[in-house]
């Protein structure tokens, strides 16, 4: 079911457009169902998604609920499925989605983890799948009086995972995680590969293990919608192969 | 609901989780109490670094960074905290790197430092490299580590939770009174010690680098209960932030050679600071870019704004030094990095203020006299380090060395109570009432509206530039929109993820704390670090050394002073 805003004509100064936003409503404390509700908004050139989100949440519908924090991709709190693929409601600009006068914005919250309001998912099970893979330096041995050293080639060998910042695009992009919740998903593996690759740690093995199991890492059939989905750019993809040849050598 | 801990923790940035981890080692039970999942709190905004004096790159002295700090703090630092703050930091480092922190390397192996404002070499002869640093996501990679040695620990937390009041009773605090998010249950939560580690309240200027959610709630509630803020008139304008949108570009932009122009191009910071041009501090700088746009050599069709260029600079070296910020720039304003210069603008960023403390993160509530089982860390807390203008890469460590001795300080403070102090007999009626008015109080005013008046009158009267008859208008303006603020209605009426109603709530705090920030800047004659007057344009040592407290009295604030601590550093005139 669709319902569309009855109001007033939205006042549209010069340098802003007009677009539609479907968004995907729940609030069981008021309608056991989903449903669609559209708003219209008016953007200017540089706005965000979540700038337009705000101006429904401020000024026409507070009760629209979605999680946000920085405003600009570093935090994590506002993936969502827009237009069909999960984004960062702060680093995706209104105008890069098609967002002429008179386009439609579909945004829904990420899929397979449980929806508990609006655009506001559950995030549990995703936050102990990334427990669970040991997501912490493992060493042996004194500690040393400075720094350890590392050379800036085994430095750059775990760059690319570390710029993970547990948004969970990337897991709500897996259609083999959509099927499965027991599956880790993406996002637990490029942690497990951030520590395996750290020539520092000392956990390679038990980390392997666990990855090893029934519901790990060879569940991934590569569709790349992870690699795609990800506001960070990392290359998660192959982070999981690397982990996986780990797995077949058992060397990394 | 009813929870007992000994020592908790509110706020889960770098403070919050460095404490929390210091003080489970006291053998306490610790709960971390958090409006945001931990991973998402402002300390993973960070870019540029934290300063240690490491000498991985140049030599470099603990002494040194006192100084530079005291320096860049116009003198109004604490300077016994300076002291243990510039040991501290060394260790500190050192401690981040063995947690599993991915620091950038020197060719050697060794920790990376770059040059970074105000940060010098012999008291000020030249810039050192003192920032240790991993690319520009030096925050992010410590909010990630202190997180995973949290879970490693096994740490309590209980997220989006935001703590709505504290409980004082007889002078001593035993506890906390926090909203849940999910449910819109109020919970109680009974302690022998309480760190207070929520962050700064940028969201009082439209223009700012802070997180929407940092609206200062502790310091606020800690402030209506009659205890002092602390030099709330100091807060830092860091001179690069995306025009019109506030993000911001680390100084890591200019350490690594990027270059501030005015509209004919010229490097205007070689008129202002000779000796380390844009590496001046970003009091100076601010008020700098500010000075060429009023003269009319402001680049853009309005002249708003200036540039920063990195044009000259190696693609090669951007990606790898800088790789989120150029990122920013294409993201949010469309910009080439590589071949255009950035537009920037100064941009509201950190609190100097705070709830004040001493070296061991006990908070105040006078100038002398403590606040038993309170303690206090991070952007939250005024020790004061950093004076009246924090230095690049010092609040970082901050977090952390101050974060450590709150978790310390509070362990042994719970470890010397036999038992836990009784609660009042209805610790949750004060906030059971404000979110009733709120909710069902049938107010008819906008929370966003409010807001965003609140925010502009900030940014056109209280911020870089400031003169009394500014400060009255924001002073004026600030009362009117307190007196519509007792009727705003809020819509949402469900108690599941209301965050509507919180955002009302967070209001209230704002404005009480751009209200002491106007007042206290109104009363300080004189320009001194990130405060200038344009009416008292020179520092006034003979009548102005000194902190300002600030306290809740009825409907007005009273202000109070307290002395600067000097030991090793004369006052001298800064120059750069
Ligand atoms: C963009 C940016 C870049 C920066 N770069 C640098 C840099 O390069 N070097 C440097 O030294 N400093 C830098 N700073 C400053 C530094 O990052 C911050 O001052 C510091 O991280 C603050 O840490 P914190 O732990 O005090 O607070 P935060 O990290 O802001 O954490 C606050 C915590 O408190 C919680 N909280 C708040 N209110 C409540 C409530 N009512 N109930 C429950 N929980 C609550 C939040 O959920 C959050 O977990 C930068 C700041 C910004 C904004
Ligand atoms: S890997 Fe990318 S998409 Fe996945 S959680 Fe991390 S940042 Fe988000
Ligand atoms: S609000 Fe922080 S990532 Fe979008």
């Amino acid at each position: 079911m669709t319902v569309t805003q009855e109001r007033p004509a939205v006042e549209v100064a010069d340098h802003q457009q007009l677009v539609t936003l479907k968004i995907r409503r729940y609030d069981p404390e008021v309608d056991p169902e989903a449903n669609w509700q559209e708003f219209q908004v008016p953007v200017e050139k540089g706005d965000r998604l979540l700038d337009a989100l705000h101006h429904v949440k401020w000024y026409l519908d507070g009760s629209l609920t979605f999680r946000r924090s920085c405003a600009h991709g570093v935090c994590g709190s506002d993936a969502m499925r827009v237009n069909g693929v999960n984004r960062l409601a702060c680093k995706v600009l209104v105008k890069d989605l098609g967002g002429r006068d008179g386009d439609t914005i579909t945004v829904e919250p990420i899929k397979g983890l449980a929806v508990l309001k609006d655009l506001v998912v559950d995030m549990d099970p995703f936050f102990e799948a990334f427990k669970s893979i040991k997501p912490f330096l493992i060493t042996s041995g004194n500690e040393p009086t400075r720094e350890r050293l590392q050379s800036a080639e085994d430095r750059a060998r775990f760059e690319d995972t570390t710029k993970c910042i547990m948004c969970a695009a990337c897991t709500t992009a897996c259609p083999v995680f959509w099927n499965d919740e027991a599956y880790f998903g993406p996002q637990a593996i490029v942690m497990a590969h951030r520590f395996i690759f750290d020539s520092r740690d000392e956990g390679a093995d038990e980390r392997l293990e666990i990855l090893n199991e029934k519901e790990g890492v060879w569940r991934c059939r590569t569709t790349f919608n992870c690699t795609d989905a990800c506001p960070r750019g990392i290359q998660v993809t192959k982070a999981i192969q690397e982990v996986k040849r780990a797995l077949i050598f058992r060397k990394v | 609901m009813h929870h007992k801990y000994d020592v908790l923790v509110v706020g889960a940035g770098g403070a919050g989780l460095m404490a929390a981890l210091y003080a489970a080692k006291g053998d306490v039970s610790v709960a971390v109490i958090s409006k945001l999942y931990p991973t998402r709190s402002h300390t993973g905004a960070a870019q540029g670094g934290v300063g240690a004096a490491l000498g991985n790159i140049g030599e470099d002295h603990w002494e040194w960074h006192m100084f530079d700090t005291i320096k860049g703090g116009d003198y109004l630092t604490d300077q016994d905290a300076a002291e243990v703050f510039s040991k501290d930091v060394i260790d500190a480092v050192y401690e981040l790197e063995h947690m599993g922190l991915p620091f950038s390397r020197t060719p050697e192996g060794k920790i990376a430092q770059r040059k970074f404002g105000g940060h010098t070499r012999e008291f000020g002869k030249a810039a050192v490299e003192r920032s240790c640093y991993a690319k520009d996501r030096t925050g992010h990679m410590i909010l990630q580590t202190l997180y995973q040695q949290n879970v490693k620990e096994g740490t309590t937390f209980f997220n989006e939770f935001h703590v709505l009041d504290l409980i004082i009773e007889n002078g001593r605090c035993c506890g906390v009174v926090a909203f849940e998010l999910a449910t819109g249950e109020i919970h109680t939560f009974q302690a022998k010690s309480v760190i207070l580690a929520s962050g700064g309240y940028g969201r009082i200027f439209k223009i700012t680098s802070n997180a929407l959610t940092l609206s200062g709630d502790l310091m606020s509630i800690y402030y209506r209960k009659g205890l002092p803020l602390e030099d709330m008139e100091f807060y830092q304008f860091h001179p690069t932030g995306l025009t019109k949108l506030g993000i911001l570009i680390t100084e890591g932009v200019r350490g690594e050679g990027g270059i501030l122009r005015n509209k004919d191009g010229e490097r205007f910071m070689e008129r202002y600071a000779p000796t380390i041009k844009d590496l001046a501090p970003r009091d100076m700088v601010a008020r700098a870019i500010y000075t060429e746009i009023r003269a009319g050599r402001g680049c853009g069709p309005a002249g708003d704004h200036i540039f920063l260029d990195l044009t000259h600079l190696p693609p090669e070296q951007l990606d790898a030094k800088l790789p989120d910020i150029t990122e920013f720039a294409r993201t949010y304003l469309g910009i080439e990095p590589y071949t255009d210069p950035i537009p920037i603008q100064p941009t509201a960023h950190y609190a100097m203020g705070g709830v004040p403390t001493n070296i061991d993160a006990q908070v105040l509530r006078n100038n002398t006299d403590i606040v038993p089982g309170l303690f206090a860390a991070g952007e939250v807390a005024c020790v004061s380090v950093h004076g009246a203008n924090r230095l690049g890469t010092n609040s970082l460590l901050d977090i952390n060395v101050f974060g450590r001795r709150g978790g310390l300080s509070a362990a042994a403070y719970a470890n010397s109570l036999a038992a836990h102090v009784d609660l009042p007999d209805n610790p949750v009626d004060d906030v059971v009432a404000l979110l009733q008015r709120l909710r069902d109080g049938g107010g008819t005013e906008n929370v966003a509206t409010i807001r965003s008046e609140l925010q502009e009158t900030m940014d056109a009267h209280a911020s870089v530039y400031r003169t009394e008859e500014t400060l009255k208008q924001a002073e004026v303006d600030i009362a009117g929109l307190k007196a519509r603020y007792v009727h705003v209605g809020v819509a949402d009426r469900g108690l599941r993820y209301n965050t509507e109603l919180l955002e009302a709530v967070e209001l209230g705090f704002l404005l009480d704390l751009a209200e002491v920030m106007v007042v206290s800047a109104k009363a300080r004659n004189e320009s001194r670090g990130g405060h200038f007057r344009e009416d008292f344009p020179h520092r006034d040592d003979v009548n102005f050394m000194r902190h300002t407290m600030a306290y809740k009295d009825g409907g007005d604030i009273r202000l109070d002073y307290k002395p600067v601590v000097q030991t090793r550093y004369q006052p001298m005139e800064r120059k750069y």
